[in-house]
């Protein structure tokens, strides 16, 4: 049973704007991929200081749009788009736009790009469609602006397409997407020959999304991607050698959240003093909860995954003691395939070196093996509690007398 | 009774000579499941802990009548090892391997509508039947038998809820996790309709999370099909719009859809209370039993 409704449909969609479970390609990198398999992009080059932009802008020939090649949505709201129309607007462009920081993302690099010229701008996309299992080919004629927006104010301005991941997009689904989105006749042809190939790159790079918003139509009747937006499956990375290359240490962003990446925990940073670590998402997440039932704010989301040994525990509390808005931590397990032993070890461990314990820690453990962990647990270092409502309760209570 | 696994299913374990197959298949074992073969291309031939390992599933169901597969392949072959047992006419399949990918699910997700076989997870920790059998990951010491049905998209949470039962004495027929994937085999529907229509299972626990749809598409069914009381647990209600939670499914979008807010309100118009912690989750099960 399946309840299919445009309420379903609407708001699935993950571009920039939203969230992505994948590895995002960089604009200038997806247009690369998108310009070799074949879509009309405009001319375009990267560069990373002023001059270079200048030059770049004169082989091109103005006027040129200088984009910030940060992933980040509302780019051209918040600066980081400039229609520049000769050297000294190139010039300033390039001095507001590089260095600046966009969202909490340094800007290192722009792309200076033709302007074009157009008459409409379409939106062209390939997602997956977790609710029905399967990719879904969408157009619309309302490119330009926020298609999320779109998708919730005017679902039906958005034409969709279920496509069996058996067969692949017969080439009438790319001419119905087209049609019943209403494109122009004129370049109905080319909308769909631009959705195809679209549909293609995303099946053979293992896409998360991919998408060209706007795809513009241009006075002689021409399609052409102004933007382009290319998301990659991490879990399909180890086939894809040369997509994983492209991936590259965002510019900025949370300095804790790439330290997470070293570690290779799930570590998500929030706003508040209580730090959670946790084993397996949905107890993590329950926990989190649980710290703004209590009346708390929770400042992390850390899952240290399943089977973890001593070093692992040790290097999660590290993670959690750098983060300063933390006042307290909270560290529940319940052990599956994670055993209390080598979490009680791994505890001991990282604050054995302390002469100080920096912050209050309270444990909770429970399931395999956690009668051994709480005899290795050296509790003259934390806080024992045994149920997590307790445990939760306790470090809520510590957070808040220091703050206070 | 119980629904899905019990003391007569006959298990062959794919992946059974690494690391993890061969420790759980041990674990298994000595819960007293029935695994009857280990299935590893170029290891047909071989013994793990007494078990005969076969090349591919199709000879541990001739030779061995297997009729389940649990499947600890690395992501990279997990979607080719569930295609094999899909293919080779078993009734269950439950992938425990975490990190498939998507496109490779979309596919897996496709042949299933083919097949009469169930598929439950991937990234899931298995099922378990109190007293007869387990298949999968989930520690059994902290199972019990009752008349409790359980179903849950995340592992470690559902440990965290049975054990808040356990301790009150309430045990389960059958609990099953659905696993944390954006494209899953048994989603809640079906595992609902499955408690549904299982005589001994008195009450349903549903432990959900933010991302997708399926906890709204849930409700709807037990609006309609479920005389079970059925108490519901979400977890994510604090979780920020954008931000991956661990599991690829758990993901609110930026335009709003797949919030807790959402997915809690669709359960109460449903009849289903929902509790703030764990152990309200455990009160509402008692007073339905009561």
């Amino acid at each position: 049973m399946r309840v299919s409704s445009e309420r379903k449909l609407a708001g699935f969609k993950q571009g920039r704007n939203g969230p992505s479970n994948g590895m995002k390609l960089h604009e200038y990198q997806a247009k690369q991929v998108f310009a070799d398999a074949g879509v009309p992009t405009p001319d375009s080059q990267l560069a990373s200081d002023v001059d270079g932009v200048v030059t770049a802008a004169e082989e091109i020939g103005y006027p040129v749009a200088v984009k910030a090649q940060v992933q980040v949505g509302g780019r051209g709201k918040a600066g980081g788009i400039k229609l520049v129309e000769d050297d000294d607007e190139a010039r300033e462009a390039a001095e507001s736009i590089l260095g600046m920081d966009l969202k909490g993302y340094h800007v290192d690099r722009v792309l200076v790009e033709e302007a074009v010229d157009f008459t409409d701008e379409l939106y062209v996309g390939i997602t997956m469609d977790r609710g029905e299992g399967k990719p879904v080919a969408m157009v619309s004629t309302k490119g330009g602006v926020n298609i999320e927006e779109v998708a919730e104010e005017d679902p039906d301005a958005i034409a969709r397409e279920h496509i069996d991941p058996a067969f692949g997009m017969h080439p009438y689904q790319a001419r119905k997407a087209v049609y019943d989105a209403g494109v122009d006749q004129s370049v109905a042809r080319d909308v769909s020959s631009v959705l195809t190939t679209l549909y293609q790159l995303w099946d053979d790079k293992d896409g998360a999304d991919a998408e060209i918003n706007p795809l513009m139509v241009t006075s002689d009747d021409e399609v052409i991607a102004a933007d382009a937006v290319m998301n990659i499956d991490e879990d399909a990375l180890f086939r894809q050698p040369e997509l994983a290359e492209m991936e590259e240490e965002a510019a900025g962003g949370d300095e804790l959240e790439q330290k997470a990446d070293e570690y290779g925990f799930d570590y998500v940073r929030l706003e508040g003093n209580t730090g959670i670590i946790g084993n397996g998402a949905g107890l993590v997440m329950t926990t989190l909860d649980l710290v703004d039932y209590y009346g708390g704010e929770p400042a992390n989301f850390l899952d240290v995954g399943g089977g973890a040994k001593a070093d692992r525990i040790a290097n999660a509390l590290d993670m959690v003691f750098s983060d300063d808005n933390v006042e307290s931590v909270v560290f529940n397990i319940f052990g599956g395939i994670t055993r209390g032993d080598e979490v009680a070890k791994g505890i001991n461990e990282a604050l054995e070196q302390f002469d100080e314990i920096p912050k209050p820690v309270v444990v909770r453990l429970a399931g395999t093996n956690w009668e051994e962990g709480m005899e290795i647990l050296n509790e003259d270092l934390v806080t024992v509690e045994q149920t997590l409502e307790d445990a939760v309760q306790r470090a809520v209570e510590y957070a808040e007398e220091v703050s206070e | 009774m119980s629904v899905l696994v019990d003391d007569d299913t006959r298990v062959v374990v794919q992946g059974i000579t690494g690391g993890e197959g061969k420790f759980h298949t041990e674990q298994m074992m000595e819960y007293g499941t029935n695994v009857v073969a280990g299935a590893v291309p170029g290891k047909g031939g071989q013994e793990v802990s007494g078990v005969p390992v076969y090349d591919t599933v199709h000879e541990a169901v001739e030779e061995e009548n297997a009729d389940t597969s649990v499947i600890f392949v690395p992501p990279a072959f997990a979607g080719d090892a569930i295609f094999e047992s899909l293919d080779s006419g078993l009734d269950l399949a439950v992938a425990i391997t975490e990190g498939i990918p998507t496109q490779d699910m979309a596919r897996v997700n496709k042949r299933l509508t083919e097949t009469d076989t169930r598929l439950i997870g991937p990234n899931c920790p298995g099922l378990i039947t109190p007293g007869e059998a387990k298949l999968g990951i989930l520690p059994g010491n902290i199972f019990s038998e009752g008349n409790v049905g359980l179903v849950s998209r995340s592992g470690t949470l559902t440990y965290q809820v049975v054990d808040n039962l356990t301790n009150r004495g309430i045990g389960q027929t059958t609990a099953i996790g659905i696993g944390g994937d954006p494209i899953i085999g048994t989603n809640f529907v079906d595992a609902l309709e499955l408690f549904e229509n299982d005589p001994d299972t008195d009450a349903i626990v549903m432990c959900g999370e933010i991302g997708g749809e399926d906890e709204e598409e849930a409700a709807a069914f037990i609006d309609e099909n479920v005389d079970t009381p059925v108490a519901g647990f979400i977890a994510g209600r604090t979780a920020p719009p954008g931000k991956r939670m661990g599991h690829a499914g758990a993901i609110v979008s930026g335009s709003g859809t797949g919030t807790a807010e959402s997915k809690i309100s669709a359960l109460n118009d449903a009849g289903v209370p929902v509790g703030d912690t764990p152990e309200e989750v455990a009160d509402h099960i008692e007073e339905f039993l009561a």
